[in-house]
């Protein structure tokens, strides 16, 4: 019988710079050990796919998590990531272990190497979960919003391994370590036979790249459809300079062509949890507040008493952003 | 060149209304072609026009109203649609939907080069159904597609869009892209003889039958995955009445409280 939770221990790109394994990983073992508990114990094992080094420089994030074993695949072939090459091998390393779950982080490589796997072992995947469970029978409950977050829908798999996806920052890592004596197997990468067909020509690196900004800024400013133009834009980019934060967006706004695809926060955006965040002009859809939901204190203006925004606020201005903002830049600058 | 493009017809789910019920007001709910799909019809078309030869097939699986994002595809200059529906198609998860995908671009265009998807669907948001269908059909397939820069009778040159900047990937045919909406692009309107083309259009309906499909691979019986419980979401309630006070003494008391939460000492 299928046992035991594995979870894929993704790395960033390899660069002169370092590399490292992916902070949604931490988030996923946290998780897997509350699981674990839930189903007796179960193991909790990773996979971990890379060129070279790979236990001598990524050891501690296992050892320190409670992860019973971690299978190791070294390869010059595996430095950059290949779907190919990825897909196959972690298939093949799954079918060996024969895991009861498997949960992946919703990354750009997750979500591209996730279906290819749960597809090729004939078993359901669940995509973008906001909760993950054990329900009385034992199987996982994965709970994800769906109707663009209207709905929450709990999803079961019949097949095994019953397969998730989490997206980075939803869950939180563990508070304090947990040290395991864990096992390092080191495997061949069984991929002689695959003609690859896709190939890296090159990498830009995108240094004006917003997306990790977001994700680690301590202040949010958001603007939603309340926002209005490009126009209200700019008034919450003046804002946010003010208080070194960053500006986010609803998807509507984005849809407007108000922001870019980069600053949208939400279900099919981001996930976000700063210190502050203030959502100007955005009613707070599920949608949207999904992805900010972990925010430590919520400041939301909006000019309709009655938006849902404000069934999350900590600090609740029921008001015209158009009047009350420009005002406050004014007193901030002073 | 023969390119298969994936679509969908989705409910406007900006547009969603509960009912007293806590169930989703299906009525009035206007339907649209997702989004995403759009710029992947719009991917087929640049590459139309620089190989006129090209031969554009969409297809759908979804229920008869469906053939109606198949005409608008014909509209803008997609040369055939194929609508895979039947009942047994019904209720199925990303792994049946990839099933019956993959059986019907096998039946349609088995010499395809290349397949065409939305990175997206808007109602399910999953992005599975693409790597499933290029898995299923053992091809490679590239996701998070920005832009085709290139291609030639037996390769396809493109843009991926990741975390930390952007990937340049060469593709050997046969391939599957998953493509990105572009903020910046105006799509293809369609003109008038596009508009009479898509009137007239003869729309090819496949069953499970047609596309050789075994019924346990379809829908419901084919999906391992099955939704246990739908529930309305309750957000955290945190429980504080939005003030009314006049916007003077709201801008006051907003200045205060940023000062306390020392919003003006971030680094």
């Amino acid at each position: 019988m299928s046992k035991g939770i594995l979870l894929y221990a993704e790395l960033t790109r390899y660069s002169e710079d370092g590399q490292y394994v992916h902070p949604v990983f931490f988030e996923l073992a946290a998780k897997a050990n509350e699981l674990s508990k839930k189903l007796n114990d179960a193991p909790i094992y990773a996979i971990l796919l890379g060129s070279k080094n790979l236990v001598e420089n990524f050891k501690e994030g296992f050892t320190e998590n409670n992860i019973d074993t971690v299978y190791v695949v070294e390869d010059e072939r595996l430095q950059d990531y290949s779907t190919e090459y990825y897909s196959k091998i972690i298939t093949d390393l799954t079918k060996e272990i024969d895991p009861e779950i498997f949960i992946i982080g919703a990354t750009t490589q997750g979500r591209d190497i996730a279906p290819r796997i749960s597809s090729s072992l004939h078993t359901g995947l669940t995509a973008d979960c906001i909760e993950l469970d054990i329900n009385e029978k034992g199987q996982l409950a994965a709970t994800r919003p769906t109707f663009g977050g209207q709905l929450m829908a709990t999803i079961l798999c019949k097949n095994q391994p019953q397969m998730a996806t989490v997206r980075p920052k939803v869950f939180k890592p563990l508070k304090e370590f947990v040290k395991k004596d864990t096992k390092f197997i080191t495997k061949k990468a069984n991929i002689d036979d695959i003609e690859k067909k896709v190939n890296l020509i090159e990498f830009l690196k995108n240094p004006e790249k917003e997306e990790s900004a977001l994700e680690d800024a301590e202040i949010i400013v958001a603007g939603g459809r309340g926002m209005k133009d490009l126009m209200g834009f700019e008034m919450l980019k003046e804002f946010a300079s003010l208080l070194n934060a960053k500006v986010g967006a609803s998807r509507v706004a984005v849809e407007m062509g108000l922001a870019s695809h980069e600053m949208q926060i939400g279900q099919t955006g981001k996930t976000v949890t700063p210190k502050i965040y203030i959502a100007c002009g955005i009613s707070g859809a599920l949608q949207h507040t999904v992805g900010m939901t972990g925010s430590d204190k919520i400041i939301a203006i909006n000019i309709d008493k009655n938006a849902p925004i404000f069934d999350i606020a900590d600090i609740a201005i029921a008001g015209d952003v158009f009047e009350i903002l420009p005002e406050l830049i004014n007193m901030i600058k002073k | 060149m023969k390119i298969a493009i994936c679509i969908k017809q989705v409910p406007d789910t900006t547009d969603i209304k509960w009912t007293e019920h806590n169930t989703i007001q299906r009525e009035g709910v206007e339907s649209i072609l997702n989004p995403y799909d759009v710029y992947a019809i719009e991917a087929a078309l640049k590459i139309k026009q620089k190989d006129t030869n090209a031969e554009l097939t969409a297809l759908t699986m979804g229920p008869a109203q469906a053939e109606e994002i198949l005409r608008k595809a014909i509209s803008v200059g997609v040369d055939r649609g194929y609508l895979i529906s039947d009942k047994k198609f019904a209720a199925a998860d990303t792994y049946a939907t990839g099933s019956t995908l993959s059986a019907a671009i096998k039946k349609i265009i088995p010499d395809f080069d290349m397949i065409i998807c939305g990175q997206f669907a808007i109602d399910g948001d999953t992005a599975q159904t693409g790597p499933t269908v290029a898995n299923m059909l053992n091809i490679p397939q590239i996701t998070y597609v920005k832009e085709i820069e290139s291609f030639d009778e037996k390769t396809v040159t493109v843009l991926r869009e990741v975390e930390d900047g952007v990937e340049k990937l060469t593709a050997e045919f046969p391939v599957l892209l998953c493509l990105l909406k572009k903020e910046d692009e105006e799509p293809t309107r369609a003109k008038i003889n596009g508009i009479i083309n898509a009137k007239n259009a003869e729309i090819t309906t496949l069953t499970m039958d047609d596309i050789e499909l075994a019924p346990e691979r379809a829908g419901l019986k084919g999906s391992p995955t099955y939704v246990s419980k739908a529930f309305r979401p309750i957000q955290k309630h945190r429980n504080v009445p939005p003030t009314e006070a006049s916007p003077e003494s709201q801008v006051i008391f907003l200045y205060n409280k940023l000062h306390e939460l020392g919003a003006f000492d971030n680094e």
